[in-house]
């Protein structure tokens, strides 16, 4: 860095971050630390809290919070993979120096950039089991035999809300890998191309270690998206029903701004943060220990 | 010259391409065909693709039923725009800061700002809700604004980082050389030169707190004046009996600003997202 005027501590680099630690302060940081305070009380709709110690905690262990971790586990789990291998092979296909490409490109973005909410919208009138596209398509090629309400069951209103948030998912994963496929040095593929390599082979051997990185980070990413998606969910089903599509973030947003428990609703904050950060842990620590065992690729 | 593709393989490509793009814009096309269908051709079984009498009537019906349309929508772009506002205001300086200088506790400085990108709003709505309270801030523009800010400044800081690091050391201290201060510096030497890079992360910001308006309006702000386009078409989504086809010309008619926004600066916006993907 160029030479500094005067001795002792340079407080200009500092100077710079103040906005962004203000903001951040206010926003992220000071909640945070009142989340962990709240959760620790019986905040309610009242003007007094008092100090409870963990019964909150101990509390959200006697219902069915249990099942809850689970889903929210599974529903990232399957949404993060299936928005991964689409993802992948969108990439693969949108690679493919073939006529077309960047209009494909373009096309592939508009879930990403239109308002979550209203991409919500149009799923909802998908999924709809009396008038619906996705019904009514069904029963036309004898899938269905009558109308299915598709938010009326459990089950399968878990699978739409996976795959309205892979649709929603999807696009970024795409251009994300495609950028990380087109960083590959073309010679690579010249190369392998000469000693008589197919293309399956040379995918194998050259696109997939050389994405992977991307892939890995992608994937975390996501799943911390995923882990904290909101609006999804709750447009389409509130979480029902009758809970099958209740994610820890739903139930969380239900104890504390519907039914005003904060100190309850509190706890349930603090538990999506362990659980988000322990997966982050165990994610990047397996990831590191890949990593090392197989060494650099090539 | 590598090899060239078979006719099956582009017939595969294609084909793959054709099934990949009906997932993604299935939903638009079908809310396309909805707003076009009288709102009884909507609730008819069996389900039809095309039906008679299709017109552009809910386009110009919608605006008496959704009266307050266009404030929704120029509220959408209000709060997008202030939150981009505020954020590059927050990301530039402390990008720049991450960028250029050495100083104590930098790395993990910045490691704790990235660390927030791992906390969604939601899990901190009850004391941002009870903040908003104690600051009469509820049912504000600002209570829509601040947060939809602060979110999308971790990653905005991350992707002008690797900008920045980019641009040469000489050309500030060929300023400093020529006895330049250091705001004057970054503001008439760094900042122009940065200014591709400033776009990029400007419309990701634009886009991303454009796309993420919903929780905030929902718990914040019950003030319909006020309501973004997602929440002001929501309340309409609650009630008994949806009037679809008024709801999807809605929807498409507010989200077609932001559609040609992107069509026309796409290449920036890619080259945003996937700045993390390819190594320096």
């Amino acid at each position: 860095m160029a030479a500094r005027p005067g001795r002792g501590i340079d407080w200009f680099p500092y100077l710079l971050l103040t906005p962004a630690f203000a903001l951040v302060l206010t926003i992220v940081a000071w909640p945070l630390f009142e989340t962990f305070r709240l959760s620790l009380t019986d905040a309610a709709m009242k003007p007094t809290e008092n100090y409870v110690g963990f019964a909150n905690y101990v509390e959200i262990f006697q219902d069915d919070f249990g099942e809850i971790i689970l889903r929210t586990f599974i529903w990232m789990g399957l949404s993060v993979t299936l928005k991964i291998i689409l993802g992948t092979c969108g990439a693969l296909l949108l690679n493919a120096a073939l006529p077309g490409r960047a209009m494909f490109r373009i096309l592939v973005m508009p879930p990403w950039v239109v308002p979550i909410a209203i991409g919500v919208f149009m799923w909802s009138w998908m999924y709809n089991g009396q008038f619906g596209m996705i019904s009514g398509v069904a029963q036309r090629i004898g899938l269905l035999s009558e109308p299915f309400e598709f938010m009326a069951y459990g089950q399968s209103a878990f699978i739409a809300t996976i795959v309205t948030d892979v649709w929603i998912g999807v696009p970024m994963v795409t251009l994300y890998l495609l950028a990380a496929m087109q960083s590959v040095p073309k010679e690579l593929y010249e190369a392998a191309w000469t000693d008589g390599a197919s293309r399956a082979y040379r995918f194998r051997r050259i696109t997939l270690p050389l994405i992977a990185p991307a892939i890995f980070t992608m994937a975390l990413l996501s799943a911390i998206w995923t882990f904290n998606s909101f609006d999804i969910i709750w447009i389409l089903t509130e979480g029902g029903p009758r809970g099958a599509t209740t994610t820890m973030i739903i139930d969380t947003y239900k104890t504390a701004i519907s039914r005003f428990r904060y100190g309850e609703g509190a706890a349930r904050a603090v538990m999506i943060l362990v659980f988000l950060t322990a997966f982050s842990a165990v994610y990047l620590g397996l990831l590191m220990r890949l990593t090392r065992r197989g060494g650099q690729p090539q | 010259m590598i090899d060239k593709y078979t006719w099956w393989e582009k017939l595969l490509i294609y084909t793959g391409v054709l099934v990949f793009l009906t997932f993604v814009l299935a939903p638009f096309i079908e809310a396309f065909m909805v707003s076009l269908r009288p709102i009884d051709a909507v609730f008819r079984v069996p389900y039809r693709f095309f039906t008679e009498d299709m017109s552009f009537a809910a386009y110009f019906t919608m605006w008496e039923n959704v009266p307050k349309l266009w404030r929704y929508i120029l509220n959408s772009f209000f709060i997008s725009c202030c939150a981009t506002a505020l954020a590059l205001a927050c990301i530039i300086p402390a990008a720049y800061s991450f960028s250029r200088f050495e100083y104590r506790f930098r790395n993990p400085i910045l490691g704790g700002f990235l660390a927030i990108n791992m906390i969604g709003a939601a899990v901190l709505i009850i004391p941002l809700y009870k903040l908003m309270l104690n600051l009469g801030l509820l049912n504000s523009y600002a209570s829509m604004i601040i947060p939809g800010a602060a979110f999308t400044v971790p990653t905005g800081i991350f992707l002008m980082r690797s900008y920045l690091l980019r641009i040469p050391k000489e050309l500030e201290e060929a300023a400093y050389v020529d006895g330049a201060g250091r705001i004057y510096t970054l503001w008439r030497v760094i900042l122009p030169v940065a200014l591709p890079g400033i776009v990029v992360v400007a419309i990701t910001t634009f886009i991303t707190a454009y796309a993420q308006q919903f929780l905030f309006a929902l718990t914040f702000n019950s003030n319909s004046d006020l309501h973004p386009l997602p929440m002001g078409l929501y309340q309409f989504f609650g009630r008994q009996r949806i009037v679809w086809n008024e709801l999807m010309a809605a929807s498409l008619v507010g989200i077609l600003p932001v559609l040609l926004v992107y069509v026309f600066l796409q290449r920036y916006i890619v080259a945003g997202l996937t700045a993390g993907a390819v190594k320096e």
